[in-house]
């Protein structure tokens, strides 16, 4: 415990530049949203307490706003709005509307009807009872929408990293990814206290009496522009390329700390999801990005891989991996299987993906339309030899491969199939093999090391350059740990990759990150 | 000094005033009455335009209040509402300085104004600082009135000033309201559904239902020569109370009094007032004063009794 302790302090003592930076993205951020959202919802809330029969409508607006998943919203924002902080603002004002709007609506809505007459009937014009009566009545039910709207800001900020607004996400999701407790909480814990802090400070303010609310009222926007203006005291990316890493990426030795290392790349990246990465690649609002090799989106979005002359990234060499006991139960399994050997290199793999992941087509029919144009699809037999159990990671790729290995077994074998597709990650998928649920399914010769074996670093680095030692290590420590057997390599290398958007590259003339470093390194 | 005619509001279908005409004289008390749903508050807010009239005119000094600007025309009318309607984030001072800040007045000339009422009102000093929760029902009911009678209108429109006092309290701010300098020299329309407030304190009374007058006329008219059974229902409970309340005390000679106790009641009160006066002080007779305040005669219980019985046979010979 005290040493975790310890290593979490030294960890943010270590990156306190970053910390802080991400900090003030992170309140930079809230504040810029919650002004704009202030602006927006407090005329709103009180054009609606006028025009009731608007309330509905525009509270249901907003309550829907509320509902759609954050990182939905950011999505969406990026055709609009591209990546960075815009959409990221766009987001979180939208989250922070409707306590403003509903507070305002019902503060104002419940001043006294009395003191309302009594302002009217005194010849107040409706300007001078809408200041002078109704704002500071509903003053404290107003800043009450105000708090929970910072309270959600706070903790949906953190998703701005996704698309490289900064702020205490790079952190959280950098961790998440790369099972880094320490990040995670150097991340979590600043974000909390920010939330408690903000809380706090406006619990206060809503408990002032009548006197000092109108001084604190005043205040309020000159202190929110000033919060909000932290956003820019770190200083903006400054390349002349663009790079968006994955957070997991940014944390990797064999992902952004390697481009360091071995090829001296400083590039200074933004920190993004990959879930809207490829698509700001393609939307030129980034130029070299992280991803893997046979994403589907690739083909889709007409980006390069980077040739990695170095080695930097494990090879990632798709095999299925099959139970002993299976192998042995069904003799003529190893040699099905083994058909896909050899058939399936890195731009049928991206093809193929591209046709599930982007054209939609369903993996049933990528497989079979696969198989056929290889001349290797035969009729089922109805056989009933037995069932095979296929097991699936929850990605495309491992949809269409699944799909593949039970037409292969149902058309050259007499056993029967049963898919359990989906499941999860890598520990879900070992996971059910160990426990004898599923008999095979394809796994790759990094996830194997890096994940399932977990050698010493030492062992690691010296076989990460080589796909073929790689492969056989994982093969030998399969057999001897799990009695899990490494059938043949199917071809392709689902690795990380540095990629650039096809026409860009050509025109700069990369071809390999060693072209990229000297580029970025020219004529500075 | 204000003319209604044929004034109407309507609520979709519902006539909640139908075609009413009546006028106030200067310097008069009349009183709105009747059951709740009766008309009375709509007419009233109609006066001072917080409910726009359907149809019909009212007319202040002969000037049309429909063409003037609604908030010019609020600020010239006092307005007393039933909850007070003190404004709970402002000072009982800061209330009362509402109008006179709309009217632009200075500083110095609030301040003057603010404490000459709040002595006529039995307000302290330390209550100005005080905001409207920290007063009783009592206190905040004076303070509203302050407020309305800050920039001194001519005209005082009060809904139900005294409703949500209890009895006690309000029947001593009744007297009160009755004996304040200020309030002689307004025309006040004044909203109640208690009857005897409106035998105590109305010059006359005006009596609604279903938003048309029934009778309008002094009380002792309406008790007296009432124009419709309705209006004897109306009265019939607190028939025997209310006929004191309606009959004048025995007149003083022009420009008199009456004297108890060395307080000065002026003549213009009834029976009833002079009856409560005489049990509340213990004292055996009331002094009649002449207009140089020298005694010219007293009242005992007997005198202010037969007196009561005179009016009563009187009238109903009529």
């Amino acid at each position: 415990m005290n040493e975790q302790q310890q290593t979490l302090w030294q960890f943010m003592s270590q990156q306190s530049d970053k910390l802080l930076m991400q900090t003030l993205q992170h309140i930079g951020l809230t504040f810029i949203s919650l002004i704009i959202a202030v602006i927006i919802g407090l005329p709103l809330g009180i054009w609606i307490t006028r025009k009731k029969q608007f309330s509905g409508i525009i509270l249901g607006i907003a309550g829907v706003l509320q509902t759609i998943p954050s990182i939905a919203l950011l999505g969406f924002m990026i055709p609009l709005l591209g990546i960075g902080v815009k959409p990221a603002i766009v987001a979180l004002l939208l989250y922070a509307l409707l306590p403003i709007i509903r507070n305002t609506f019902t503060g104002i809505d419940g001043v006294d009807a009395s003191v309302k007459e009594a302002a009217t009937g005194m010849g107040m014009s409706k300007w001078q009872v809408l200041s002078k009566v109704e704002l500071p009545l509903a003053m404290p039910v107003i800043l009450a929408g105000i708090r929970t709207a910072t309270v959600i800001n706070v903790g949906v900020a953190t998703l701005a990293s996704y698309i490289a607004a900064g702020g205490l996400g790079e952190f959280i999701f950098g961790g998440i990814s790369l099972n880094n407790t320490n990040m995670i909480l150097a991340g979590a814990i600043p974000a909390a206290l920010l939330a408690i802090i903000f809380d706090f400070l406006l619990s206060r303010v809503q408990k002032l009496n009548f006197k000092k609310i109108k001084t604190a009222t005043a205040a309020l926007p000159v202190l929110l522009i000033i919060m909000a203006s932290f956003y820019f005291i770190p200083s903006a990316y400054g390349s002349k390329l663009i790079a968006g890493f994955t957070p997991e990426f940014m944390g990797r030795q064999d992902g952004n700390l390697g481009l360091r290392s071995k090829y001296g790349l400083k590039i200074n990246p933004v920190v993004i999801s990959d879930a809207v990465m490829y698509k700001a690649a393609y939307e030129k609002q980034l130029d070299v990005i992280s991803g893997y090799s046979t994403d589907g989106r690739l083909k889709a979005y007409n980006l390069v891989v980077l040739d990695d002359d170095k080695k930097i990234f494990p090879p990632y060499y798709a095999a299925p991996i099959v139970r002993e006991d299976a192998l042995r139960r069904f003799p003529d399994l190893e040699q099905t299987l083994n058909l896909l050997s050899g058939e399936i290199n890195d731009v049928v793999m991206t093809e193929l993906n591209y046709r599930t992941d982007y054209l939609h087509q369903s993996p049933e029919r990528v497989a079979e339309d696969f198989l056929r144009s290889k001349s290797l699809l035969k009729p089922a037999r109805g056989g009933n030899a037995g069932v095979v159990r296929i097991g699936s990671k929850i990605f495309g790729e491992q949809y269409i491969l699944a799909n593949i290995y039970s037409l292969l077994i149902k058309g050259y074998t007499d056993h029967d199939v049963s898919t359990k597709t989906g499941l999860g990650g890598t520990n879900i998928c070992f996971g059910a093999m160990e426990n004898n649920q599923i008999d095979l399914y394809p796994e790759y010769t990094g996830t194997g090391l890096l994940a399932i074996l977990h050698p010493p670093a030492k062992i690691v680095d010296a076989l990460i350059a080589d796909k073929d030692k790689t492969y056989d290590y994982v093969a030998k420590e399969f057999e001897k740990k799990y009695n899990i057997k490494w059938l043949k390599p199917i071809g392709f290398n689902n690795a990380y990759a540095l990629m650039m958007r096809e026409k860009k590259a050509r025109q700069l003339n990369i071809k390999t990150i060693s072209d990229l470093k000297r580029y970025l390194e020219s004529k500075n | 000094m204000i003319q209604v005619e044929h004034l109407s509001k309507h609520f979709g279908a519902v006539k909640a005033v139908d075609d009413i005409s009546f006028e106030v004289k200067e310097h008069e008390n009349l009183i709105l009455l009747g059951t709740s749903g009766c008309g009375k508050t709509t007419t009233l807010k109609m006066l001072n335009r917080l409910i726009e009239p359907t149809s019909g005119g009212i007319r202040i000094n002969g000037e049309d209040v429909l063409k003037q600007k609604p908030e010019e025309l609020r600020r010239g009318i006092g307005y007393v509402l039933q909850n007070t309607g003190l404004f709970p984030h402002y000072t009982i001072a800061e209330n009362i300085a509402i109008v006179p800040q709309l009217l632009k007045w200075d500083n110095k000339r609030i301040e003057n104004r603010t404490a000459e009422l709040i002595e006529k009102l039995h307000l302290s000093t330390d209550q100005l600082k005080a905001y409207p929760n920290e007063l009783s029902g009592g206190q905040q009911q004076r303070a509203g009135l302050a407020r309305a009678l800050v920039a001194d209108p001519p005209i005082l429109l009060m809904d139900e000033p005294f409703g949500a006092l209890d009895t006690i309290t309000r029947s001593k701010i009744q007297a009160e309201f009755k004996e304040l300098d200020e309030l002689k020299k307004k025309t006040i329309i004044m909203v109640t559904h208690d009857v005897q407030e409106a035998f105590t304190l109305g010059d006359r009374i005006c009596l609604m239902d279903k938003g048309k007058i029934i009778q309008i006329g002094t009380p002792a008219e309406l008790l007296f020569k009432p124009a419709h059974d309705f209006v004897k229902d109306f009265l019939k409970e607190q028939r025997l109370q209310l006929e004191f309340k309606a009959v004048k005390a025995p007149q003083p000679p022009e420009g008199g009094a009456f004297e108890l106790d060395g307080a000065i009641i002026t003549a213009d009160v009834s029976l009833w007032w002079l009856l409560e006066q005489l049990k509340f002080t213990k004292a055996e007779r009331i002094s009649v004063l002449d207009h140089e305040h020298k005694k010219v005669g007293s009242l005992g219980f007997d005198d202010l009794m037969s007196a009561f019985y005179q009016y009563q046979s009187h009238s109903a010979h009529e």
